[in-house]
């Protein structure tokens, strides 16, 4: 993976950065031994990794500011960084830049249950931003599969989605404002708990920015009340197009399940073997999840039984009790874990649209033959989100640029349907240079003078998103 | 100039030499642009229309009763259910779903779906220079490069001429039902409106104007008789329940504002904190309609109530002159946000050409 060459003179400042960062952070907020820093070398795509000259931890917007104006001014790149849960590399540092970690700031800082919005530090974990408001009957819904670890900050940088955004939508759905840092140390409030923009939309182009607009130190989310009940059902088949009109049915039905998900044969056996939740030997399955009352719960599960038994399914399992239910999620749950035990593996995130998905898994299959590949086939089928895990052996030379390119063609194929690179991963440095597959030059171009606007030096986390060669000229000022 | 296809579009912004006024069908363009009227009723149609995938994808000039037409012939809707605004700013013309996303018209079920942006997977627009850009798509998750989507639904054609947008679409549902609650002041009434919303049974409507609280649940019948039920033993007030067409008829005039409507004076759009919105009307001694459970409200005055209207809601909202003589129309932004307005606007439109002067 390509990075840009580190500036030479900002190395030779280092000492010099170093002292001007702790001159306006507490001492415990500046680290810069060698060993430290290590934690910060590379985020959840560990394939790859390069420490940063310092990181630095701070605890209030006023000192995200100085950190920035600082860094600013000495012309030093700056990488923000939730958790450092991001696939893509989102927060994958240079050697000359500094890393702005927020997990410090994870304060509550408002929860307002009347007006539906809770105000937090954006180092806050996704969980716990639940947390803080379970105890009323409350809770925030983007829920990515990481949401122990991500923080507030990361979800909006890449603006995250996860299993239940069928109906709740992701982080740009629910995010009413933000209290932002400019590159320039600058404070500006996008939105608010209102949630209704007054002019431009800026608050919807910051989600998803990749933390190359600004730093984000605070957010107002909405908050909703929790449903009364959730209930699973399990429905195997013995094709994937079987299993893909299934689902076609049930949203054209107009009932609105919370969680749809799929996995194909190769994930159910690896699952099997690794968490033996006793799903049945098929070619797909899907998992549903209704909400309501016992009673809505049943009258939603009534409706898919009928849509589901009109494509023949191999099985439709049922919950009878909250044990059940957990065994049903249970190989699901496990699915990413299940094929880490088989061998590395590498997860993609493309979206295609829901009526290309027979067509893009045969393709896939054909595909994982010719490079030699396995794969397995894990996704959000309701919207199209799907994560085809390719299996691969680090320690085998070649294998990781095999994989690589095998995960390259199964992007390409999803832009080819229609579709798109990442549903809720990002682009980061992994899919950097496959944008010109999606976007025309002029359509790079418009996005990248947002951040001329926000960032006219290109100095926050500027290898991201574009590739390289496109941002060259602007990166070097 | 009325162009016909994207291509005549992009020539006609990159040869246009003094500024455009950028027009669908004129039924909801606020604020003091001048220039050259370029209508966008030209680019007509449905180009893709997946109601398995629930995606749409349509022509930025597409009249939106054909939009609600096609989606109807498959039983599926816009969800966030497009206000009609001619009766109360008393224009005429063909409403145009570009219109509609240009300025992220949003009716009274935002409190459950989200606004018009939140339904918006792609667009494609032509920016002041003439080029033509695209961003998003027309799948349901989509975080590939930046979302210029959000920045162009709202943006009232000052950022470009929108040509193409696909959106999520929703199924129409089995039964609707509203409580009609009376007998409660606005503040009881506004209060049961949000005792609605806090509960877990999905609100789709929530809304208050002469002195009826209406508060709505769709969904399937069995569900939405059980939180009809619910829902009555919490909201205090006389309840009556109306359905079907008699309960979507209330929804329409909430929607569409038309208790205000044809009434002298100036109408006035306030975003707020729902907690607020019973007190800042109070104090301006409006009629108001609210809407999303008290996060909107619609308050007509006398003319000149523009400083009264800015400092009832400082702090707590934004106001938005929808109806009446003078300015400013938009609220003020604060410094650091206008200049990155200012910014943004002078990278997509470098000679400000698009809709000049119409957002302040």
């Amino acid at each position: 993976m390509d990075m840009p060459a580190p500036d030479p003179s900002v190395i030779a400042r280092k000492a010099r950065i170093i002292s001007r960062l702790r001159a306006v952070l507490p001492a415990d907020a500046v680290i810069d031994a060698p060993e430290e820093l290590r934690a910060y070398e590379c985020d959840a795509l560990t394939a790859y990794r390069c420490p940063p000259l310092a990181a630095v931890l701070p605890r209030t917007t006023e000192e995200v500011s100085a950190v920035l104006r600082v860094c600013w001014e000495e012309g030093v790149p700056v990488v923000p960084r939730g958790s450092g849960t991001s696939l893509a590399g989102g927060a994958m540092p240079t050697a000359d830049s500094v890393i702005l970690g927020v997990a410090r700031m994870n304060a509550v800082l408002e929860t307002d249950y009347e007006n539906r919005f809770i105000r937090v530090q954006s180092g806050r974990t996704n969980l716990s931003v639940s947390g803080a408001v379970e105890a009323e009957r409350f809770f925030y819904a983007p829920d990515p599969s990481s949401q122990l670890a991500c923080a507030i900050a990361g979800n909006i940088a890449m603006n995250s989605g996860g299993a239940h955004c069928l109906k709740y939508g992701v982080t740009t759905n629910n995010l009413l404002g933000v209290t932002l840092v400019k590159m320039d140390g600058t404070v500006v409030t996008l939105g608010g708990p209102w949630g209704e923009p007054a002019g431009l939309d800026l608050l919807g182009v910051v989600c998803g920015s990749e933390g190359q607009l600004g730093v984000v130190t605070e957010a107002w989310l909405r908050i909703l009340p929790k449903p009364e009940g959730a209930r699973p059902v399990l429905v195997g088949f013995n094709s994937n197009e079987v299993a893909g009109a299934c689902v076609s049915d049930i949203i054209k039905a107009g009932i609105l399940p919370v969680a749809i998900e799929f996995m194909d044969r190769p994930c159910i056996r690896a699952t099997e073997a690794f968490a033996k939740a006793g799903y049945p030997d098929c070619e797909a399955l899907l998992i549903i999840e209704v909400e309501g009352s016992e009673a809505e719960i049943s009258e939603q599960l009534g409706r898919i039984k009928q849509i589901a038994r009109a494509h023949d399914p191999v099985e439709f399992r049922e919950a009878a009790d909250e044990d059940q239910a957990k065994r049903i999620w249970l190989g699901r749950k496990s699915a990413f874990g299940a094929m880490g035990q088989i061998n590395d593996y590498m997860c993609l995130d493309g979206t295609i649209p829901v009526s290309s998905l027979p067509f893009v898994l045969k393709r896939i299959g054909e595909m994982s033959r010719d490079f030699g590949l396995d794969v397995g086939n894990v996704f959000h089928a309701g919207d199209g989100n799907m994560h085809p895990l390719i299996l691969f052996n680090a320690n085998k030379p070649g294998d990781l640029e095999k994989c690589e390119a095998f995960g390259a063609e199964i992007l390409k194929l999803c832009v080819e349907v229609g579709g798109c690179l990442t549903g809720e991963h990002g682009v980061g440095i992994e899919k950097r240079d496959l944008m010109a597959v999606q976007f025309a030059p002029a359509d790079m171009e418009a996005q990248m003078r947002v951040k001329d606007v926000f960032d006219p030096k290109w100095l926050l986390n500027p290898a991201k998103v574009f590739p390289l060669a496109t941002t060259a000229t602007r990166r070097a000022g | 100039m009325r162009p016909t296809t994207e291509a005549e579009l992009a020539e006609a912004v990159a040869g246009a030499t003094g500024p455009l006024l950028v027009r669908g069908g004129g039924t909801r363009t606020l604020g003091h642009a001048v220039g050259e009227v370029l209508e966008t009723g030209g680019l007509s149609g449905v180009e893709v229309y997946e109601p398995g995938a629930l995606t749409l994808v349509v022509r930025a000039g597409t009249p939106v009763a054909e939009v609600d037409r096609a989606l109807a012939c498959e039983r599926q809707r816009l969800a966030f259910e497009v206000p009609d605004l001619r009766g109360l700013l008393g224009r005429e013309g063909v409403s145009t779903i570009g219109g509609v996303v240009a300025t992220n018209a949003s009716g009274p079920r935002r409190v459950q779906v989200g606004a018009c942006r939140d339904a918006c997977l792609g667009v494609r627009f032509v920016d002041g220079t003439g080029t033509v850009v695209k961003n998003g798509g027309r799948v349901m998750k989509n975080v590939t490069g930046y979302d210029l989507v959000k920045l162009m639904a709202g943006s009232r054609g000052t950022l470009g001429v929108l040509s193409e947008v696909s959106f999520k679409v929703q199924a129409l549902p089995e039964a609707e039902a509203t409580l009609v609650v009376e007998g409660l002041g606005d503040e009881a009434g506004l209060a049961a409106l949000r005792v609605a919303l806090g509960s877990p049974f999905d609100v789709s409507g929530a809304a208050r104007h002469s002195g009826r609280s209406l508060i709505r649940v769709e969904g399937m019948a069995g569900s939405v008789a059980y939180r009809v039920g619910q829902l009555r033993a919490r909201v205090g007030g006389e309840v009556t329940v109306v359905e079907a067409e008699t309960s979507a008829a209330l929804w329409r005039e909430v929607r569409d504002v038309v208790p205000l409507m044809g009434k002298p004076g100036e109408v006035w759009r306030i975003a707020t904190l729902p907690t607020a919105a019973a007190g800042i009307v109070a104090q301006l001694e409006a009629e108001a309609l609210w809407d999303w459970g008290g996060g909107l409200i619609w308050a007509l005055l006398d003319p000149g109530h523009g400083a009264e209207v800015a400092a009832a809601v400082a702090g707590r909202g934004h106001a938005t002159l929808v109806k009446g003589e003078g300015g400013p129309v938009f609220p003020p932004e604060a410094p650091e946000v206008a200049a990155l307005v200012a910014g943004v606007k002078a990278k997509f439109d470098p000679r400000g050409i698009l809709n000049r002067g119409m957002m302040g």
